[in-house]
C-alpha cells in the first residue's frame, strides 16, 4: 500500500509538470521554469514560519507568489534594464534561492525546514502522514495536495487549451485576434510555480524540473501535434515514476534522483530513435551526390 | 560593537582559518569574475548552472572509485562531468528540434537527480568519510583547506594566462564568432579552450560556496560591468572587482555574524552590484538611457520651435517678436512645452527675448534654417526617388529632419543636384550669415 502512494503522489507531480512543460517547451521558456522552482524557497521558508508546520493549499498558494516573483523580476531586467535573457534569469533566481537560504538560517530554529529537502524532497514520507479528507476516507496528506493540484492544473490547460495553443506557436496571431496573451502566460507560470511549491515536500525541487523539461522534450522529438505531445509527455512523465521507484528500491537511493535519471534516459532513447530514423532517410544515394 | 571588532579581525587575518577562507574567496571570485565575462558575452551565462549542477555525479563515481575524498581525485571526476554536461548539451541542441533552453534545464535536471541518486546510494552504502560530499551542493567556504586554495592559484595561473595569450581570438570569437571563423581563427579550439576553464572553474567553485550561488558569481559581476563600458578589457577588469568585492564583503558579513552562511552573503552583494549598475551604469544603464531619451525630447522641440519662428516670419523677413502663443498655435504644440523650449533656447543662446516677443538670435535663424532645409530636401528625395506624391512627404520629413547628419545632407544634396526648390516649390534656404 505504501508503495502504491509513493508512486501515485509522484504519478501526480508528473501529470502536472508534464502538461505544463509542454507549453513552456514550445514557448522557450523552460529555464522560467528552473528560475521559478529555486525562487519559490523564500515563500516557502516564509509560509513555514507563519504557520508553523501547518502546511495547507492556502498557505502554500503564497509561497507560489515568489515563484511568480521571479518571472517579474526576470521580465523586468529583460525589457526595462535590457539585460540579455540568460542572465536576467540567472540574477533573478540566484537572488531569490540565496534570500531564501538566509531566511532559513535566520529564522532558524523556527523553521523546520532544511535546503536539501526544498532541492530532493522526502517522498518515502509521504505515507506517514494521513488526513481524513470526508470521514472513512484517510489519504496522505501529500497525496491529497497534489491531487488537488493535479486537478487544477488539468482543469487549466482544458478551459485555456485554445489560449494556450495560439500563444505558443504565434503569439503575434494570438494577441492581434484579442486573446490576452500575456495573462495565459503570466496564469501558466503560476501553474508552475504553484507545482512545485505544492510538490518541494514530496519530490523536491528538482524532479519538478525534471519533469517541466524531460516528459516533454521526450514527446517533441516523437509527436507531430500539440495533443498527441501532451498525451506522450504525461505517458512519459508517469512511466518514468513507476521505473523510477522501483529502480530506487533496487538500489537502496533516492526516489528523486532515480526517476530524474529514468527520465534521463528516457530522453536519450527517443533522441537516439529520431537520429537514426533521420539519418537512414538521409542514407539515399541522392543525397550524397550532392557535393 | 562586537560584530566590528569581528569584522576588523576578519580583516586583519590574524587566524589562520580566515587566512585561508579569504585567500580561496578572493581566488575564487577573481577566477570566475574574468571567466564569466565570456560565457556572459557569448550569451552562454546558464551553461555556467548547467555545469555547476552535473558535476554531482562525477564527484560521487570519482568517491566510489577512491573511497575517500582526496581533493584532487574528486575535481578530476567533477571536471569530467561538467565536461560531459557541456558535450550533451551542444550535441543535443545541434542534433535536435529541441531549443537551447528545453535542453538545458533538461541536461542540467537529468545529471543533478543522477547525482543524488549516486549520493544516496553512498549514504546509504556505509561507506566511511562520505560525510561532507553534500557540501559540493550548497558550499561551504569555511571548511576550505589549504590544498584547495594551491589548487585554486594554480588553476587562477593557467587561466588567467591562456585568457592573455588568446584574447584576440576570445574577443572575436564572443564578440562575431562567424567572421572569426571564417578569417581563420581557430574556432573550435577556441569554444573549448573556453568551456574548459568554464568547467574547471565551477568545479573549484561549488566545493565553497555550493551549485547555485556558483551561478550567481559567473552571471551577475559581468552583466554589471557590462552596463559602464563595452570595452571587453574594462569588462573583465570591472567584472573581476565586482566579483571580488561582492565575496569579500559576503565573507566579512558570514564571518561577523555567527551561523549565516557564507554563499547567500555573496549573492546578496553580487546582486546589489548588479541592480546598482543596471541603472547607474555609464554607458547601457537605466538613468543613462533616459537622460539621452530625454535630451533628444528636447533637441526635437527646439529645433520644432526654431523651424516654427522661419515659418511665422516668413523665412526671417520680418524682424518683429512672437508670442509663446503663437508659436504654440504655428506648432500644434502646447505653450507649456513650448515655453520650456524657448528658455532652452534662450539658455543656449539662439533665441532672445524683447517687448514685442520672442526671436532667434543669428545662432537660432542659422539653426533653423538647416532643419528647414534639411525638411525640404528630403521631400524632395522621397518624391523624386520614391516617386511619392508631394502632399504624401510631409509627415515623414518631419520626423527625419531630426536625425540628418551633415553627412547625409552633402549626398542628399548631390543625389539631388543641388536643387533650389522643394516639391511645393518652396525655396530651399541656402545657409548664410544671418544679421
Amino acid at each position: 500500500m505504501n508503495e502504491l502512494w509513493i508512486i501515485g503522489t509522484a504519478a501526480l507531480v508528473a501529470t502536472s509538470s508534464s502538461l505544463l512543460g509542454c507549453f513552456l517547451v514550445l514557448r522557450r521558456m523552460v529555464m522560467f521554469g528552473d528560475a521559478i522552482s529555486h525562487a519559490v524557497l523564500p515563500g516557502i521558508v516564509i509560509a513555514y514560519f507563519l504557520t508553523h508546520n501547518k502546511t495547507g493549499f492556502p498557505v502554500l498558494a503564497g509561497a507560489a507568489l515568489t515563484g511568480l516573483l521571479a518571472t517579474l523580476f526576470i521580465q523586468f531586467f529583460n525589457r526595462k534594464v535590457r539585460l540579455q535573457i540568460d542572465a536576467s534569469i540567472g540574477i533573478s533566481y540566484t537572488f531569490l534561492f540565496a534570500l531564501g537560504v538566509i531566511l532559513i538560517s535566520l529564522l532558524g530554529p523556527n523553521v523546520d525546514l532544511d535546503q536539501e529537502c526544498v532541492l530532493y524532497g522526502e517522498i518515502a514520507y509521504v505515507p506517514l502522514e494521513l488526513i481524513e479528507i470526508i470521514p472513512g476516507l484517510s489519504l496522505p496528506r501529500q497525496f491529497w495536495i497534489l491531487l488537488l493540484n493535479m486537478l487544477m492544473v488539468t482543469a487549466f490547460v482544458r478551459i485555456s487549451y485554445r489560449y494556450l495553443k495560439l500563444g505558443s506557436f504565434d503569439p503575434a496571431f494570438a494577441a492581434g485576434v484579442g486573446i490576452p496573451v500575456a495573462l495565459w502566460q503570466f496564469a501558466l507560470l503560476g501553474g508552475v510555480s504553484l507545482t512545485t511549491v505544492v510538490s518541494f515536500e514530496s519530490v523536491g525541487a528538482i524532479l519538478v524540473i525534471a519533469f517541466l523539461a524531460g516528459p516533454p522534450a521526450t514527446a517533441y522529438l516523437l509527436s507531430r501535434a500539440l495533443k498527441q505531445m501532451l498525451y506522450l509527455s504525461v505517458a512519459f512523465g508517469i512511466t518514468a515514476t513507476i521505473l523510477g521507484y522501483y529502480l530506487a528500491t533496487l538500489l537502496n537511493a533516492s526516489i528523486a534522483g532515480s526517476i530524474a535519471t529514468v527520465i534521463g534516459v528516457q530522453f536519450l532513447f527517443a533522441f537516439l530513435y529520431v537520429r537514426l530514423k533521420r539519418n537512414s532517410l538521409l542514407n539515399t544515394p541522392e543525397v550524397h551526390e550532392i557535393k | 560593537m562586537n560584530r566590528f571588532t569581528h569584522l576588523i579581525e576578519f580583516f586583519r587575518l590574524e587566524e589562520p582559518n580566515v587566512q585561508i577562507v579569504f585567500a580561496g574567496v578572493f581566488l575564487l571570485a577573481a577566477l570566475s569574475g574574468l571567466v564569466g565575462s565570456f560565457t556572459f558575452l557569448r550569451k552562454q551565462s546558464l551553461i555556467g548552472d548547467v555545469i555547476a549542477h552535473s558535476i554531482l555525479p562525477g564527484i560521487c563515481i570519482s568517491f566510489l572509485f577512491a573511497h575517500e575524498k582526496d581533493p584532487l581525485f574528486l575535481l578530476i571526476g567533477a571536471v569530467a562531468s561538467g565536461w560531459l554536461s557541456t558535450y550533451f548539451v551542444d550535441r543535443i541542441s545541434s542534433g535536435s528540434k529541441l531549443k537551447e533552453d528545453t535542453v538545458i534545464a533538461l541536461v542540467l535536471s537529468v545529471f543533478f537527480g543522477f547525482g543524488i541518486l549516486l549520493l544516496t546510494m553512498i549514504q546509504q552504502g556505509g561507506y566511511g568519510s562520505q560525510s561532507g560530499l553534500d557540501q559540493f551542493i550548497f558550499g561551504r567556504a569555511a571548511s576550505m583547506t589549504r590544498t584547495d586554495v594551491l589548487i585554486l592559484v594554480l588553476a587562477f595561473l593557467l587561466i588567467s594566462s591562456t585568457v592573455i595569450v588568446l584574447f584576440r581570438g576570445l574577443t572575436m570569437l564572443v564578440f562575431d564568432p562567424d567572421y572569426a571563423g571564417s578569417s581563420g581563427f581557430p574556432i573550435r579550439i577556441l569554444r573549448s579552450v573556453l568551456s574548459s576553464a568554464t568547467v574547471l572553474t565551477v568545479a573549484l567553485g561549488v566545493q565553497a560556496v555550493g551549485v547555485v550561488l556558483m551561478s550567481a558569481l559567473l552571471i551577475a559581476p559581468p552583466a554589471a560591468a557590462r552596463f559602464w563600458t563595452n570595452d571587453l578589457r574594462k569588462i573583465v577588469l570591472l567584472s573581476m572587482a565586482f566579483s571580488v568585492i561582492s565575496a569579500l564583503m559576503g565573507s566579512a558579513s558570514s564571518y561577523t555574524s555567527t551561523g549565516l552562511p557564507t554563499g547567500p552573503w555573496i549573492v546578496m552583494f553580487l546582486t546589489f552590484f548588479a541592480l546598482g549598475s543596471a541603472f547607474l551604469g555609464r554607458k547601457h544603464g537605466v538613468m543613462r538611457r533616459l537622460i539621452r531619451r530625454r535630451q533628444n525630447a528636447w533637441k526635437i522641440l527646439s529645433e520644432n520651435i526654431l523651424k516654427s519662428f522661419y515659418y511665422l516670419s516668413d523665412g526671417f523677413t520680418t524682424q518683429a517678436g512672437y508670442s509663446v502663443a503663437m508659436v504654440s498655435k504655428n506648432t500644434g504644440i502646447n505653450q507649456l512645452k513650448v515655453r520650456f523650449g524657448l528658455l532652452l533656447l534662450k539658455r543656449s543662446g539662439s533665441m532672445n527675448r524683447s517687448q514685442g516677443g520672442w526671436f532667434p538670435s543669428s545662432d537660432g535663424k542659422i539653426e533653423a534654417l538647416r532643419i528647414v532645409r534639411k525638411h525640404r530636401l528630403w521631400e524632395l528625395y522621397l518624391s523624386r526617388f520614391m516617386h511619392l506624391k508631394p502632399d504624401h512627404v510631409h509627415e515623414d520629413a518631419e520626423g527625419i529632419e531630426h536625425i540628418i547628419t551633415p553627412e547625409i545632407e552633402s549626398e542628399l544634396l548631390a543625389e539631388l543636384g543641388f536643387p533650389s526648390t522643394d516639391p511645393h516649390d518652396n525655396e530651399i534656404p541656402e545657409i548664410t550669415e544671418m544679421p
